[in-house]
């Protein structure tokens, strides 16, 4: 490590090393602290209250209802859709690759607008036939659900297919031969082939479906109380100055460092 | 290879795609494959369909309202002009983080990789508060930056943090320092050494994760609302102005600015396969 910063000349080093420092605390970890310096000096009774408020017990009943179903549905679509690119050949296939990408780089309000006029109840394409069927999709759960699947789509396929893609079929083959059923060769050989990469590509989708915002706000109607995630409530508590927006956050920025501290884990286990 | 073409010269790979590894579908992986084309079609493909169609539905008019109406031609401008000026400084500092990560040694070295992701994992009204604490009316070093451009531009600068640093990191890990060290034992000083032999080898690299950050930049709303205090024709971007006129019915004036940054979204998308191209071409 030191002969590589050699060649740089040390002066050089130490002021990209400034640079960089500054950059990122100016930038994260100096805001990042002072929200946590902020739920402290406003005291562990303010921080007790707005963490067990009615309306954030809600919040998290919502949140979770509405990440874990998102997180299940990716989850298995993911596997589904990376076994089919990595194992079979149809028509449309590099298509197929592309398009699953493509929720990442689509604004979450594009997103939320997009389900709106396809699913609202009102003027949505399928929206009024829905409704006469008795869903309701849009101001309620599974619109919410949908727009969270929407964003986190392409994570789980990103991590479990290029594992499945470099180790091949030989096993399952190999597995086939021996007689074994599509089930157990899934259970016996393809589940742990990619049990790092899978475990890796969920935890992102946690962090990603428990942090939506735009998107749900749009489909979800944003009720208090109703259809109100964790993160929406952070924004009403802090857009109408109430207390809590400071408190909700600290425990959003710990369940985003456990992911991160979670992912620094997995990492390495991936290349293994 | 040579030895199959001796034994049975006329014998060829039997499946079409030439993969050993890959099968055609059977009756479980075809169902497979329908239900996920499906369930990606009512989720991606119709809903953005739909916008396209509500975006361009009254003709060529409809659709030009993005551009003739000030209020949506200011905040598509904004938000381009940002989001390229958020581009270039990632490109810049995202570089100078992944060289340091990489090629520096300090004590606290795993704390700024970890420090680096939290852009990723927070979400982004969590990140807008927590700017606003810093860069808001109570800021305890001064700048109010609320509901001006600065302060959109710090929250776009936030949520785009990783993405070139991210780029690049691999790369500079995989370029062996050997010929770093040949040109500055031949007496190279360190900048030509970086823009002759380090630069040309991550230019693919920062070119994409600059790409990355333009394209989440363009569509960025929960990191800005708080920050931005969402004035008109100041500091409203795209997809602020969308989703207010998403909350005053107006579907049609938000389809159509809703299209406009689609249409960017799959420009950037073509860019990024174009950079995976040249980066291939050149080895």
């Amino acid at each position: 490590m030191a002969s590589r910063g050699l060649v740089t000349g040390r002066r050089a080093v130490w002021s990209l090393r400034t640079l960089a420092l500054v950059y990122v605390a100016v930038l994260v970890a100096v805001p990042v602290v002072m929200v946590f310096a902020r739920t402290i000096k406003q005291g562990g009774r303010a921080f007790v209250s707005a963490v067990t408020s009615s309306d954030a017990i809600h919040a998290y009943q919502l949140t979770f209802v509405v990440a874990g179903s998102a997180v299940v549905i990716n989850t298995v679509f993911g596997v589904g859709v990376a076994m089919l690119l990595a194992r079979y050949e149809f028509p449309g296939k590099r298509l197929l690759n592309t398009i699953i990408d493509l929720p990442v780089s689509v604004s979450p309000i594009v997103v939320g607008l997009a389900l709106t006029l396809v699913f609202g109840f009102r003027t949505g394409w399928f929206g009024p036939t829905l409704r006469n069927l008795g869903f309701q999709v849009i101001f309620a759960t599974p619109g919410m659900i949908l727009a969270t699947c929407f964003v986190a789509l392409p994570l789980v396929v990103r991590e479990v297919l290029p594992v499945l893609a470099e180790t091949g079929a030989d096993q399952e083959q190999a597995a086939r031969s021996l007689g074994a059923n599509a089930v157990q060769r899934f259970r016996r050989i393809t589940i742990p082939t990619i049990k790092w990469a899978l475990a890796y590509g969920v935890v992102l989708s946690i962090a990603r479906t428990i942090g939506e915002f735009g998107a749900v706000r749009v489909v979800s109607g944003n009720v208090t109380g109703k259809t109100q995630t964790l993160t929406l409530l952070v924004d009403q508590h802090a857009e109408q100055f109430e207390n809590g927006a400071y408190q909700l956050a600290v425990v959003l920025i710990i369940v985003a460092t456990v992911c991160i501290v979670a992912i620094s884990f997995l990492r390495p286990e991936e290349g293994a | 290879m040579t030895e199959a073409v001796l034994d049975k010269p006329t014998v060829r790979t039997p499946r079409p795609t030439g993969s050993p590894d890959r099968a055609r579908l059977g009756m479980v992986s075809g169902v497979g494959l329908g239900i996920s084309v499906l369930w990606l079609s009512l989720l991606v493909l119709i809903p953005l369909a739909a916008v396209v169609a509500k975006g361009t539905g009254s003709g060529w008019s409809g659709f030009a309202n993005a551009f003739t109406d000030q209020r949506a031609f200011d905040a598509i401008a904004f938000t381009v002009l940002s989001s390229l000026g958020v581009a270039a400084v990632n490109a810049v500092m995202g570089t100078v983080i992944a060289w340091v990560l990489v090629r520096d040694d300090f004590p606290g070295k795993r704390i700024l990789e970890i420090v680096i992701d939290i852009p990723f994992a927070l979400p982004t009204i969590v990140a807008g508060l927590v700017l606003l604490t810093l860069y808001g009316p109570n800021s305890p070093i001064g700048p109010d930056w609320y509901g001006t451009k600065a302060g959109v531009e710090v929250a776009l600068l936030f949520v785009t943090l990783p993405f070139v640093v991210r780029a690049v990191e691999p790369v500079l890990m995989a370029l062996e320092t050997d010929v770093e060290e040949a040109a500055a034992s031949l007496g190279a000083s360190p900048l030509p050494i970086f823009r002759r032999i380090v630069l040309p080898a991550i230019t693919p690299a920062v070119l994409s994760g600059s790409a990355l950050a333009f394209g989440r930049a363009m569509g960025e709303y929960g990191s800005v609302v708080l920050i931005s205090g969402q004035i008109e024709r100041k500091t409203e971007i795209a997809s602020l102005y969308v989703y207010q006129q998403i909350q005053n019915d107006a579907l049609s004036e938000a389809a159509a600015t809703a299209t406009v940054l689609l249409v960017i979204s799959l420009l950037v998308i073509a860019f990024l396969n174009v950079v995976q191209v040249w980066a291939a071409r050149r080895g």
